[in-house]
């Protein structure tokens, strides 16, 4: 699975990398981020892009699988 | 509670923080200020005697009420995040940008918002410097830029500036050492108590609707999503209705009193500073605060660069001065912005496109 660290970035720059991942194919996407907010903008983008997003918590933020 | 995941709720938040600045505007807050970012850090600065003008000194416990709100809210929905390291240095500097761009429009862009909503036209005209400002920022972004990563930190570094804050609340209640105007701006406000919890309930509301009004326009050019200007659209009626109903609407540019100034070219370069500025930091005046609030060490040091760039902009003449009428001779003194902040402005433009093509994504990992 590709995977997309944005842990630590400032937004919009999550949304940003996950465009960038879903743009270049339809396979599914790891995307890595620490603050709750950004969890939510990106699962968002997902589905508002006809995506399934589910999240889960890791030890520095939560990791978004994109598929 | 989460208030941003629909536009009814977005709306709600705006609006409830939109009935906070009325009700402070109502309760003694300068007219037309009601709630101002860099108007009241510059008054807090002034409070601790980081520059010595005296009608902008008093310890606005809205910046405080901000801070601690979105402190206290983010600690208790697990939201609160001590992280640091994102380019701090630069973020002190955007800081200083912010206020000094600001204090030549005269206000920050939620300000911007409100003077709007009072029917000031130089305000409308400054939104097209805003708008722009933003713009020039998300260029960057698509080209790359980044301020780098941040990274968890001990929690104690997260909480620094909810504690200074809390501070400069037991200075200003308990003790005199604060200095206080007794005229001009920095003398009008609301009573303390409501004041301070104008300032809890708008951070509480600003932290979990994610309210900003740089990431508002930044959102619909970057990836056309209208969510976060949902909350300014509902902000902005709340506070249309309350200046026609108090009497406060006026729609003219060179309206005397509501510490403005029509000076077009400097209200544009200073809201287009704002702008990118806000954009390069990830968030607006306001935004930052709440950031802070919930542990971002990196916008605490953005919140520090707005206090000395608050004070610098008095301290070295670059502050904008409002249209006024003489008492005298009740004639109407118009509003100018002086050379020095003219200066000041360009380099603020020069600096911001300096950190947004000087910074890229892949650089500092």
């Amino acid at each position: 699975m590709r995977e997309v660290d944005a842990r630590g970035l400032s937004c919009p720059e999550p949304v940003m990398l996950t465009e960038d991942a879903l743009k270049s194919g339809k396979d599914p996407v790891r995307v890595l981020v620490t603050e709750p907010h950004q969890r939510m903008n990106v699962e968002k983008y997902a589905r508002d892009h006809g995506r399934k997003a589910t999240s889960t918590a890791i030890d520095d933020g939560f990791a978004v699988v994109i598929e | 509670m989460n208030l941003s995941d629909s536009k009814k709720k977005l709306a709600l938040a705006g609006a409830v923080c939109g009935l906070v600045a009325a009700c402070l505007a109502y309760f003694g807050n300068p007219a037309n200020m009601a709630f101002c970012i860099a108007c009241f850090i510059r008054d807090t600065a002034g409070a601790l005697g980081m520059h010595s003008a005296e009608t902008v000194q008093y310890a606005r416990p809205e910046i405080i009420g901000l801070v601690l709100g979105a402190f206290i809210i983010s600690a208790a929905t697990r939201e609160y995040r001590s992280t640091a390291g994102s380019s701090p240095a630069v973020r002190f500097v955007l800081g200083m940008i912010l206020a000094i761009g600001s204090l030549v429009f005269l206000g920050c862009p939620l300000r911007m918002i409100i003077r709007m909503s009072a029917g000031d036209l130089n305000a409308w005209i400054a939104l097209i410097g805003f708008i722009l400002g933003v713009g020039t920022g998300v260029i960057a972004l698509k080209k790359g830029f980044s301020l780098g990563r941040a990274h968890l930190t001990n929690r104690m570094s997260g909480a620094v500036l909810p504690v200074l804050m809390l501070g400069v609340l037991v200075l200003a209640l308990a003790t005199t050492l604060l200095k206080s105007s007794e005229s001009g701006p920095g003398s009008m406000h609301a009573p303390v108590v409501l004041s301070l919890i104008g300032g809890l309930v708008f951070g509480i509301f600003a932290q979990k609707s994610r309210m900003c009004f740089a990431g508002s326009i930044r959102d619909v050019l970057l990836m056309k999503n209208f969510d976060l200007l949902t909350i300014i659209g509902s902000f902005f009626v709340v506070m249309l209705i309350y200046n026609i109903a108090s009497g406060n609407f006026v729609l003219a540019f060179d309206t005397p009193g509501v510490i403005a100034h029509s000076e077009h070219l400097w209200n544009i370069l200073g809201m287009y500073a704002v702008g990118f500025a806000a954009v390069l930091a990830g968030g607006c005046p306001l935004r930052q605060l709440i950031l802070a609030g919930q542990g971002s060490s990196d916008s605490a040091v953005t919140v520090i660069g707005m206090f000395a760039g608050a004070a610098l902009a008095h301290n070295l003449g670059l502050a904008a001065s409002g249209t006024a009428l003489n008492a005298e001779t009740q004639e109407i003194v118009a509003g100018a912005v002086p050379v020095n902040g003219k200066a000041a402005v360009v380099i603020c433009i020069i600096v911001c496109f300096v950190v947004a093509f000087g910074n890229k994504r892949n650089e500092g990992r």
